[in-house]
C-alpha cells in the first residue's frame, strides 16, 4: 500500500512496531519487579523508565547501584552500556536532520533500537517519502512501544511488592544480561570483545570503585576494534579496499 | 541486599535521563551531517558488547545468592543462558532456559 499522506506514515509505522511490545513489555515489567526487589518505589521504578527511557542502561544502573558503586562509575557504565543510541542518531540525521529543532528533541527522546532499526529499513529502502512523513514513521514505531514499556515497568513495579522475598530474584538480573549478550555477538570481533572483557573482568574486579568495570570495558572495545582490523571480516558489510588489504595482509 | 540511598539513586535518575538524552541528541540535533573518525566508530561498536559482559562475568563467578561464594549451579547456569542465547539469536530463549534451571535446581536441592 502506497504511503500517500502524513498519517499514513505514521499508522505504517505504528504496524510496523506493534510485534516490538513482545519485547519491549516483558523486558519493562522484568525492569519493575528488579526495581522494586532493589527498594524503589512505583512512582520512582516508572519516573525512571519515563526519564532514561533505555532499558539495558537502565539495568546497568540497577544492578551497579546495588553494589554500592560510586555515582560517577555508575553513570559512565550505564551511559556506555547506551553509546550505540549516539550512532542511531547519527545514522538518522541525513533523514530527519532538516526537521524543526523540537521536532529534533522529541525525535531523540524516541530513538530506541526498534524506532531506529524500523526507520532505517523504511528510509534505506522503502519508497521515498516527504520530511514530514519520514518522521510521523518514526513517531508511530513508537505508538505502542514507549506506552508499552511505561505501563509494563508500573505493572511490574506492583507485583514486584508481592514476591516474597524467598523467591530469590538475585540471580535474574545476570540472567537477563547473559540473554542479551548473546545476540549481540553478531561478528567473531563481536566475540572476541565479549570474552575478552570476561577475562579481564575477573581480576580487575579487584580494583576499588568498581573501576573494574570500566578498565574491562575499554580493554574489551580496543580488543574488538583490532579484531575486526585483523580478523576475516565476515558478516561486515562496510569494508573498505584498503581494509581489505589490510586483513589480507 | 541493602535499600539504595535516594540522593545517589536521584543523581543516577537524573543523570542518566541527561546523558541519554545527549547521546541521542548528539547528531541529529547538533552535529549535524559531520563524520566521526574511523577509529572512534570502529571502538564505539563494541561498547555494548564489552560492557555487559564485564559487568556480568564477576556476577556469575561470585553471586550474590551464595554470598559470594563460588557455585558450579550459577557457572553452569549462567553458560548455558549465554550459549542459548547465542544459538537461537533470542533473548527470551536464552533468560527461559536460565530461568527453567534455576528454578528447577532450587526446587529439588533447596
Amino acid at each position: 500500500m502506497a504511503i500517500t499522506t502524513t498519517s499514513a506514515a505514521f499508522w505504517k509505522g505504528f504496524r510496523d512496531g506493534a510485534p516490538f511490545i513482545l519485547v519491549s513489555g516483558p523486558f519493562g515489567l522484568l525492569f519493575g519487579v528488579l526495581a522494586s526487589e532493589a527498594g524503589l518505589d512505583v512512582l520512582t521504578a516508572t519516573s525512571f523508565s519515563m526519564a532514561v527511557f533505555a532499558g539495558s542502561a537502565q539495568f546497568t544502573a540497577l544492578q551497579l547501584m546495588q553494589e554500592q558503586a560510586p555515582t560517577v562509575v555508575i553513570l559512565i557504565s550505564a551511559l556506555a552500556v547506551n553509546l550505540r543510541v549516539a550512532m542511531y542518531s547519527a545514522s538518522l540525521t541525513p533523514y530527519l536532520g532538516e526537521a524543526p529543532l523540537w521536532k529534533r528533541a522529541f525525535a531523540a527522546y524516541f530513538t530506541v533500537d526498534q524506532s531506529y532499526a524500523l526507520s532505517i529499513v523504511q528510509f534505506e529502502t522503502g519508497e521515498p517519502l516527504s520530511l514530514n512523513q519520514r518522521l510521523a514513521y518514526f513517531f508511530g514505531t513508537n505508538g505502542l512501544v514507549a506506552p508499552v514499556w511505561m505501563s509494563a515497568t508500573v505493572m511490574g513495579a506492583l507485583l514486584g511488592n508481592q514476591v516474597p522475598e524467598s523467591w530469590g530474584l538475585d540471580f535474574v538480573l545476570p540472567l537477563a544480561f547473559l540473554a542479551m549478550i548473546g545476540p549481540m555477538m553478531r561478528t567473531p570481533a563481536h566475540v572476541v570483545a565479549c570474552f575478552t572483557a570476561i577475562a579481564v573482568s575477573l581480576p580487575a574486579s579487584m580494583l576499588p570503585y568498581n573501576l573494574g568495570l570500566i578498565v574491562a570495558g575499554l580493554a574489551g572495545m580496543m580488543a574488538g576494534a583490532q579484531a575486526e582490523l585483523h580478523l576475516p571480516p565476515s558478516g561486515r558489510k562496510d569494508v573498505t579496499p584498503a581494509q581489505a588489504q589490510e586483513t589480507q595482509a | 541486599m541493602s535499600d539504595i540511598d535516594p540522593i545517589t539513586l536521584w543523581t543516577v535518575i537524573i543523570g542518566l535521563a541527561v546523558g541519554s538524552f545527549a547521546l541521542r541528541f548528539a547528531f541529529i540535533g547538533i552535529m549535524g551531517g559531520r563524520t566521526m573518525p574511523d577509529w572512534l566508530m570502529r571502538h564505539l561498536r563494541y561498547t555494548a558488547v564489552a560492557i555487559i559482559p564485564a559487568l556480568v562475568a564477576p556476577l556469575v563467578v561470585w553471586p550474590t545468592p551464595t554470598g559470594g561464594e563460588p557455585s558450579l549451579i550459577h557457572l553452569a547456569v549462567g553458560c548455558a543462558t549465554l550459549a542459548v542465547g547465542y544459538f537461537t539469536r533470542n533473548v527470551f530463549a536464552g533468560m527461559g532456559t536460565g530461568a527453567v534451571l534455576l528454578i528447577g535446581y532450587l526446587s529439588l536441592f533447596s
